[in-house]
């Protein structure tokens, strides 16, 4: 018996939230009294998968089948499944990400799991097995008892802090005999939009616009604002709809939903349907030059004033403090 | 070809959220109910275009849930489909109301079953992927694109930091997001056809819930807003590096 973690990564690369999957694994494997084991698939360096023991994984289990470097929710269940059995795992842990929420319900139906997902708070073993998660859009929380015996964890990224500690895992390697119908989903095309910048899921630092920035001419200083503080870019919708910014920048309801640790809104209102998909940020920056704007409501931090005033004095004064802190 | 459109009934983004009975359940007091916005917006109508250019030769709904369930089916069929059918049960967890939608998809041998990306009061994002299982069906989630041609599907979906284009082979499920197709709005000759459409009630299948809601908690009020002027922006970037310690 362990719990098992599915330990994503993009070439190779394991990045910030595949730790703070593996770290949330393992603190669940003390509470449980039990061990944490990756699960890493596709081609993948023995070196890198060692050092998923410094965030809590015992053992790592590799199933290096090049096929599974895309995608594809049959494989990667049938994969996770096979391991699950072979280590008689009952709690899986996955990200709520796009192969999280790809495979995770897969997994649930066929190891008949019950799921929750999104998961921000370990299980409360105390009440059973009690996951706290935003529900209603962010508006509220919820606490959901998994009473089952398999049990599906996906983990919202950016939930926890993750600290890197000592050890390597140990690599095994396993041999999962797949079949052609494992990838009926074929990728034929990737194209990134992102243009270097982290992907808006991913980002910890969000600078987003509104109608209230006018037009797409004036977007510069919103991106020199988030390239002093290496932020990301988003925005709200009637800014993707009028097409001033491409649709993946679109945050609320309908669009992402994320959970930096800094989100600063420049001339957007606050409407419910936007404030949605970002109200889980920790904290909140508001510019607007209506005092009455509801997004106040929802900041931690505001400044009321014409934005395109306010936005490069911000600018510079981050800058000013990039400098004296530097080093 | 025949198409299935998962529809679930959610409170209306705007409604006031509450709990009552000691924090364990909403309260839908002066909530209106809605279709789920991905539901009506993205997977109905691409399944309605799917069969107005001919592709798709039959257009069904379904809906986990009670009688109260039944406004929002009819005002989906009002904006299209042949006919709806609802299982009769209320259900929280994902894992039931897959088991519930495929116990009754298993009879009919749909070629595509669509969803919604998830559903705005739950926000899983995970019916779609559950039914793909117990139904033996490829799965693609959070499409932006779906076409079919020759019995295969190209579909567009969101990845991090991009887009990508896949091929799959039907049957399959599909989740729908932003992108797929424009809403529509029901009009009076869509009303008046949804009166006379067949909306079955099928009697649920025996199956266990493996989660449970315990208790609901509201967010902590915010403390209050700092606010700053443009002189003093020096501030407010040592306010996020020290107090909120962001930067
Ligand atoms: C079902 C549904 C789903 C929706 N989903 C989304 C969603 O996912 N995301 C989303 O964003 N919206 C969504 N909306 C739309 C939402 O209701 C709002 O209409 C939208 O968020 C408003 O965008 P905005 O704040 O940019 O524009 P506005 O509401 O026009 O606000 C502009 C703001 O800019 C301020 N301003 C103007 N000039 C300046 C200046 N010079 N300097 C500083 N501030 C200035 C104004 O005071 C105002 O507060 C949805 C709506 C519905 C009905
Ligand atoms: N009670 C229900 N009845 C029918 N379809 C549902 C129901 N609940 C969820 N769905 C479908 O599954 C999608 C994803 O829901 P969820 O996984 O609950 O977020 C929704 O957009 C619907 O298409």
């Amino acid at each position: 018996m362990s719990i098992l973690v599915l330990a994503e990564h993009s070439q190779n690369i394991f990045k910030k939230k595949t730790f703070e999957a593996v770290q949330y694994a393992s603190t669940l494997a003390q509470s449980m009294g039990t061990t944490t084991t990756a699960v890493v698939l596709g081609t993948a360096d023995t070196t890198a998968m060692q050092q998923l023991g410094a965030y809590g994984a015992q053992k790592v289990v590799h199933i290096a089948d090049a096929r599974l470097d895309t995608l594809s929710s049959r494989a990667y269940t049938k994969a996770i499944a096979t391991v699950a059995a072979n280590e008689g795992a009952t709690v899986i842990v996955t990200l709520h990400d796009v192969t999280g929420k790809a495979v995770s319900p897969r997994l649930a139906a066929k190891m008949k799991a019950g799921l929750v997902a999104g998961a921000i708070s370990q299980p409360d073993l105390s009440k059973g097995f009690v996951i706290k998660k935003a529900v209603f859009s962010g508006k509220a929380f919820a606490f959901i008892n998994i009473t089952s015996d398999n049990k599906v964890i996906t983990l919202m990224p950016n939930s926890f802090s993750v600290s890197k500690g000592e050890g390597a895992a140990t690599v095994e390697t396993l041999y999962v005999a797949f079949d052609d119908k494992d990838f009926s989903v074929q990728v034929k095309e990737i194209q990134t939009v992102s243009g270097g910048a982290v992907p808006l899921p991913e980002a910890e630092l969000v600078v987003s616009g509104g109608r209230g920035m006018k037009g797409p001419e004036n977007w510069g200083v919103l991106e020199d604002l988030a390239g002093a503080l290496g932020a990301s870019l988003a925005c709200s919708r009637p800014v993707a709809d009028s097409h001033w910014r491409p649709h993946h920048e679109h945050v609320g309801q309908t669009g992402g939903t994320i959970r930096p640790n800094l989100y600063i809104a420049v001339g957007i209102s606050g409407a419910i349907q936007h404030l949605a998909g970002v109200n889980s940020s920790k904290t909140i920056v508001v510019i607007n030059k209506d005092v009455e704007a509801p997004f106040f409501k929802a900041a931690d931090y505001g400044v009321v004033g014409d934005a395109l005033e306010i936005v490069p004095k911000l600018t510079e004064a981050v800058k000013k403090f990039k400098a004296e802190h530097a080093g | 070809m025949k198409i299935l459109v998962c529809i679930s009934q959610v409170p209306d983004t705007t409604s006031k959220i509450a709990f009552t009975d000691n924090n364990s359940q909403f309260s839908t007091a002066g909530v209106t109910m809605i279709i789920n916005p991905y539901d009506e917006w993205y997977s109905l109508v691409r399944a309605l275009e799917l069969k107005e250019s001919g592709v798709a030769t039959a257009v069904n709904l379904v809906t986990v849930g009670k009688a109260d369930a039944e406004p929002v089916i009819r005002k989906a069929l009002a904006i299209g489909g042949d006919e709806a059918i609802r299982i009769d049960t209320d259900a929280n967890d994902p894992y039931v109301i897959a088991a519930q939608i495929a116990e009754y998809a298993k009879t009919e041998n749909y070629d595509l079953v669509l969803c919604g990306k998830e559903t705005i009061d739950y926000n899983n994002g995970v019916v779609g992927g559950m039914l793909a299982e117990m139904l033996d069906m490829n799965y693609v989630g959070f499409a932006t694109k779906l076409d079919i041609a020759g019995g295969v599907a190209t579909i567009s979906r969101e990845i991090e930091g991009g887009e990508e284009i896949d091929t799959a082979t039907l049957p399959l499920v599909v989740s729908c997001q932003k992108g797929m197709s424009e809403a529509r709005i029901p009009n009076m000759r869509g009303i008046m056809a949804a009166r006379t459409k067949p909306l079955k009630v099928v009697a649920p299948a025996a199956i266990q819930s493996l989660t449970s809601i315990d208790s609901f908690e509201m967010p902590p009020a915010k403390t209050g807003v700092k606010m700053f002027t443009i002189d003093n922006l020096d501030a407010l970037v040592s306010a996020l590096h020290n107090e909120a310690k962001v930067i």
